[in-house]
């Protein structure tokens, strides 16, 4: 299980380098393609096999496609020209931010005691006990994500339009 | 962690055994799809088709396979290699993959999950991904144009499929393949739900790209869409990955709607392959009964008729359970 | 045998720094918005860790939600990049330096 993991973490730190180091959008999008394959297969380690299908579906099927589908619409086929030498200190510094930020985060989760708000009994992560607890306790978040959807449907379909009446 | 092993623990062996019967079972029945498709044309139009290798041209398709097989493979100067090679992989492993949780007879099922059909529409949704990749690959405008109407179609048509799926499940309360055909012991699906079989099968005909809907390889168009620039064994794939993906999509049919392997004194495996192929064969009739349709008004189709009927439908069969 | 629940923090930082360091870097606006979806995954990763490691499925609901806000995110994200692509034909957030044009 150990080593399972491990084979599937580091495809995804891979997959998610290259996808920042890549110069062409659209060699980015496969590789992040990748990476969520291998976290939908961690997803299936912790025993969320319901939410490794979704994973699959939403991301991989529907956004990954998405981004896909735009890049190929405005035809990006040259890759990103090099960075100019001016901005490459900004760069530098950007990078050593975010790498502390991260150190300072992985710091913190070390000295962190986590107290669970709720323990389950063992053998959960099916479809019902998702279900249950999507219909009962988060019944009102439930409700507005949809709101939330609408909302997003309504602002892509206005800002694709190319003038408005 | 329990899923894992259970799924890698026990029967390590069942699911070899099982991979290696899929792919016997892939390869003869993408042979007989084709010889199938062209002796249906043929018989709508009135002539006898492939007539000269073996009894009725039996043989065909294999006498032409081997013919594909030995062709060589032309790789265009300005693709983009590695998504050109890896296309036809990547269309092909998750046809293969989608066949693990598929129950061909009480019996005969490789590995009974209970996220069943959200894996069958989880490897579904990625032929579209190897569409994309094969049209940009090519850099040929007719491929490019070919994979972004398939994408446009198959966003398009994933959506009332998924709706139209939610109905029968929710009569069942399962997503395993097994539990809807056990639920289906008395009356088929189909007699309680005869607009969500009908909306099934005509998603279905979109997502396989097969006419009326086949405009991603619309041939006097856009020549072949996105495999124009694939030739050999590669082309080859991605016909296998097409027949293949019919008999799934006649499979889940069969599941849902159809009673899956139930029938009267034959095995569960000859009546479900029987209710599959009755189900190819409408669609092949399809191909020949109706001209394709403009990209317009396919589109329209699916987002102002389907989609509404698909919801409405879900509608009522919640609440007539709820009601019950 | 199960996995602890510090490598699936540790996994979960790692990829949030990796895309932290691609929106900090890269120019592309697309890219910009797949590592902002890859840094919505590695958060999911963590909350599917503590559900593990905790056996309550309420990591679980928080991933479904992070996942329709990263569909809606994406939804719009992307109908904004086409229509700045129409009016500016970039894709640069170099380019994209002015309030109003």
């Amino acid at each position: 299980m150990q080593t399972l993991f491990y084979i599937l973490a580091g495809t995804a730190l891979v997959a998610g380098a290259l996808v920042v180091f890549q110069t062409h959008p659209l060699r980015s999008a496969l590789w992040l393609i990748v990476n969520f394959f291998a976290v939908a297969g961690i997803y299936l380690l912790a025993s969320a096999e319901f939410i490794a299908a979704i994973q699959i579906i939403v991301y991989a099927g529907a956004i990954m496609v998405l981004f896909l589908f735009v890049i190929m619409l405005l035809n990006l086929r040259q890759p990103e020209e090099p960075m100019p030498m001016s901005a490459l200190g900004s760069r530098i510094l950007a990078v050593t931010l975010a790498v502390t930020t991260g150190f300072l985060v992985m710091f913190g989760l070390k000295q962190a005691v986590i107290i669970p708000a709720r323990t389950g009994p063992p053998g959960l992560g099916n479809t019902e006990s998702v279900a249950r607890l999507l219909f009962t306790d988060y019944l009102l978040p439930f409700e507005v994500t949809s709101v939330l959807l609408l909302v997003a449907i309504v602002g892509a379909v206005i800002l694709s339009k190319s003038r408005l009446k | 962690m329990e899923f894992l092993t259970q799924m890698l623990g026990a029967d390590v062996a069942r699911m070899v055994v099982g991979l290696i019967a899929i792919i016997a079972l892939v390869s003869v029945n993408a042979l007989f799809l084709i010889w199938m498709e062209r002796k249906v044309a043929a018989h709508m139009q009135l002539r006898p088709g492939p007539m000269e290798v073996g009894w009725h041209g039996a043989v065909q398709t294999v006498a032409d396979a081997v013919k594909l097989m030995g062709k060589e493979l032309i790789t265009p100067t300005d693709v983009d290699r590695p998504v050109y090679h890896l296309a036809p992989i990547v269309i092909f492993l998750p046809v293969l993959l989608s066949f693990l949780v598929i129950p061909f007879s009480q019996t005969l099922i490789i590995r009974d999950m209970n996220v069943g059909v959200l894996l069958i529409l989880a490897f579904a949704s990625l032929t579209v991904l190897a569409i994309l990749m094969a049209g940009w690959a090519s850099n040929n405008k007719y491929s490019v144009l070919g994979a972004i109407r398939s994408v446009a179609q198959t966003v398009a048509y994933e959506i009332p499929l998924l709706i139209t799926l939610m109905s029968p499940i929710l009569m069942v309360g399962s997503f395993s393949l097994a539990d809807i055909v056990a639920a289906q012991e008395r009356y088929w699906f189909v007699l309680t739900q005869p607009l969500a079989f009908i909306l099934y099968i005509v998603c279905a005909t979109a997502e396989t790209n097969r006419a009326p809907f086949d405009l991603p390889e619309a041939e006097s168009e856009l020549v072949a869409g996105f495999h124009t620039e694939y030739s050999g064994m590669k082309f080859g794939l991605f016909f296998l990955a097409e027949y293949t993906n019919m008999f799934i999509v006649s499979a889940l049919a069969t599941i849902f709607f159809l009673g899956g392997w139930r029938g009267p004194f034959l095995p569960g495996i000859f009546w479900f392959l029987i209710k599959v192929y009755a189900i190819i064969f409408l669609l092949m009739w399809f191909r020949w009964t109706f001209p394709r349709v403009r990209f317009d008004q396919l589109i329209t189709f699916a987002w102002k008729i389907l989609i509404p009927l698909a919801f409405a439908n879900l509608l009522i069969t919640a609440l007539i359970m709820k009601l019950r | 045998m199960a996995v602890p629940l510090e490598c699936y923090l540790g996994l979960s930082v790692a990829l949030f720094t990796l895309g932290a360091i691609g929106v900090l870097i890269r120019r592309n606006i697309l890219i910009i918005l797949m590592c902002i979806e890859m840094m919505l995954n590695a958060v999911n990763l963590a909350f599917i860790g503590f559900a593990d490691t905790f056996k309550a499925v309420d990591g679980q609901m928080f991933v479904f939600f992070v996942m329709t806000v990263a569909a809606a995110e994406v939804a719009v994200g992307l109908a904004l990049v086409v229509a700045v692509f129409r009016n500016r034909a970039t894709v640069s957030v170099d380019d994209l330096n002015l309030m109003k044009w």
